[in-house]
């Protein structure tokens, strides 16, 4: 007599169909229902504790990290493209980034001078500034570590945002380092290189280049570490907002 | 507003409409995510990508299907993503598909060690990583999640046959490992 596969034995565990002749068998065989039986106890074993609790305010938290991605800073009328929304901000956050570094860095340099804007406002400026910067680069981050590596990829979106991001991001960091912003630096430092590489790199990435890549970008924990610096910023531009606003 | 009212609004434009959409099935995602992915970090990035993927594909959304199940084969799809990404970072395995997987280079404690060391959980952690990332979302699926193949079928693009066989696999790795504790099985 042949007695049932064990993958015979797991389909049928499992509700799955191992076939009637299985089926049959295992009818008018004592020792394949008994391997059954065990094959259940063992399974039985197998069990997950319900993992980290997320709190009823987990979703909301979930929908305000996940906005600035979905270029939704304030509810739209209607849904078009990424792509389309960013970049008429990409423009914006340019000219905004230029006005402020270099009122940062006049702010530093004639301090004696009257300055339109008080530090605590400026710093708040930079800071939304450079949490807008940080989300940014974290959406072409993440468009580029989630692509499928089985096919080539058409990146020329993704490098003419890299492109427009590496400027931004080199005023952003040399500010950060003149401020002594050891952790900010570091993680623009990081960024800025991934960003040059893509805005260098051709409009076409092969499977095999795609997955060097996303390799390089996740031994780095990059998107990781800009989320975090990100939460940071945006928390630093919270905590700022009162002493900001009754300083100005 | 239910499920289906709520993508058509998204559909149209209406931020408001996902975002309850977001707010409503968050923590079930992250329960799943979590559980294929078994790490918290992890689990937070899969419900995050699985809700950016919705977003974009709200007008592939088929109005016959419902939305909680097309929420969580998407977050399944991401957490399968998760876990091959971990195996190409690893580089522990060469192929995708566990037939052609060697055995995993870090050294596994025999069965003695196991069985008078560990409790339930490490050896099922243990199990967990030596499955591939196929087997080990299918498994994670079937066992855990109850669903069934064809489901899984959908949630990580695969066959029949190459659902079947990834479940049984896993299992198969699973004995090897939890075989101490039960006795002879």
């Amino acid at each position: 007599m042949t007695h049932l596969s064990d993958d015979d034995l797991v389909l049928l565990h499992y509700g799955e169909g191992a076939g009637s002749e299985a089926e049959g068998h295992l009818a008018g065989c004592v020792e394949c229902a008994e391997r059954l039986k065990a094959l259940g106890r063992m399974l039985a074993l197998a069990s997950l504790p319900e993992g980290p609790e997320r709190g009823e305010d987990y979703g909301s938290r979930v929908w305000e990290r996940l906005r600035p991605q979905l270029g939704l800073a304030e509810p739209r009328p209607k849904v078009v493209p990424i792509r389309r929304r960013l970049w008429p901000r990409a423009v914006s956050v340019a000219a905004l980034v230029a006005a402020l570094v270099l009122a940062f860095l006049l702010g530093r340099r004639f301090p004696d001078q009257p300055q339109p804007l008080s530090a605590e406002v400026r710093e708040r400026l930079l800071l939304v500034a450079v949490g807008e910067h940080l989300e940014r680069s974290q959406m072409v981050l993440v468009e580029l570590v989630n692509a499928p590596v089985d096919e080539a990829m058409n990146v020329k979106a993704q490098r003419a945002q890299a492109d427009e991001l590496v400027s931004a991001n080199r005023l952003y960091r040399q500010t950060a380092a003149r401020a002594g912003e050891p952790a900010l630096t570091a993680v623009l430092e990081e960024l800025e290189r991934v960003l040059a590489e893509v805005a260098a790199g051709p409009d076409a990435l092969s499977p095999g280049d795609l997955a060097e890549l996303q390799r390089r970008i996740e031994s780095r924990g990059l998107l990781f570490r800009v989320r975090v610096i990100g939460s940071q910023v945006r928390e630093r531009e919270k905590n700022l907002l009162p002493r900001a606003v009754s300083s100005s | 507003m239910d499920d289906a009212t709520a993508v058509a609004q998204a559909r149209a434009g209406d931020s408001e409409a996902f975002r309850l959409l977001v707010e409503r099935h968050s923590r079930a995602l992250f329960k799943l995510a979590y559980r294929m992915t078994g790490n918290e970090h992890d689990a937070e990035d899969v419900v995050q990508e699985a809700f950016l993927k919705a977003y974009r594909s709200l007008d592939r959304f088929e109005e016959r299907s419902q939305v909680g199940s097309w929420l969580y084969r998407i977050a399944a799809n991401c957490a399968f993503d998760v876990l091959r990404r971990r195996q190409r970072r690893d580089g522990r395995l060469e192929s995708l598909d566990g037939e052609d997987s060697p055995e995993p280079q870090a050294e596994a404690p025999g069965p003695d060690r196991l069985a008078l060391g560990g409790d339930v959980r490490r050896h099922l952690d243990l199990a967990l990583e030596r499955m591939s990332p196929r087997e080990r979302a299918a498994f994670v699926l079937r066992h855990f999640e109850g669903r069934s193949v064809k489901e899984i079928e959908v949630a990580l693009g695969m066959d029949t046959t190459a659902v079947k066989q990834s479940v049984c696999r896993a299992v198969r790795k699973a004995r090897e490992v939890l075989l101490p504790l039960t006795g002879a099985v």
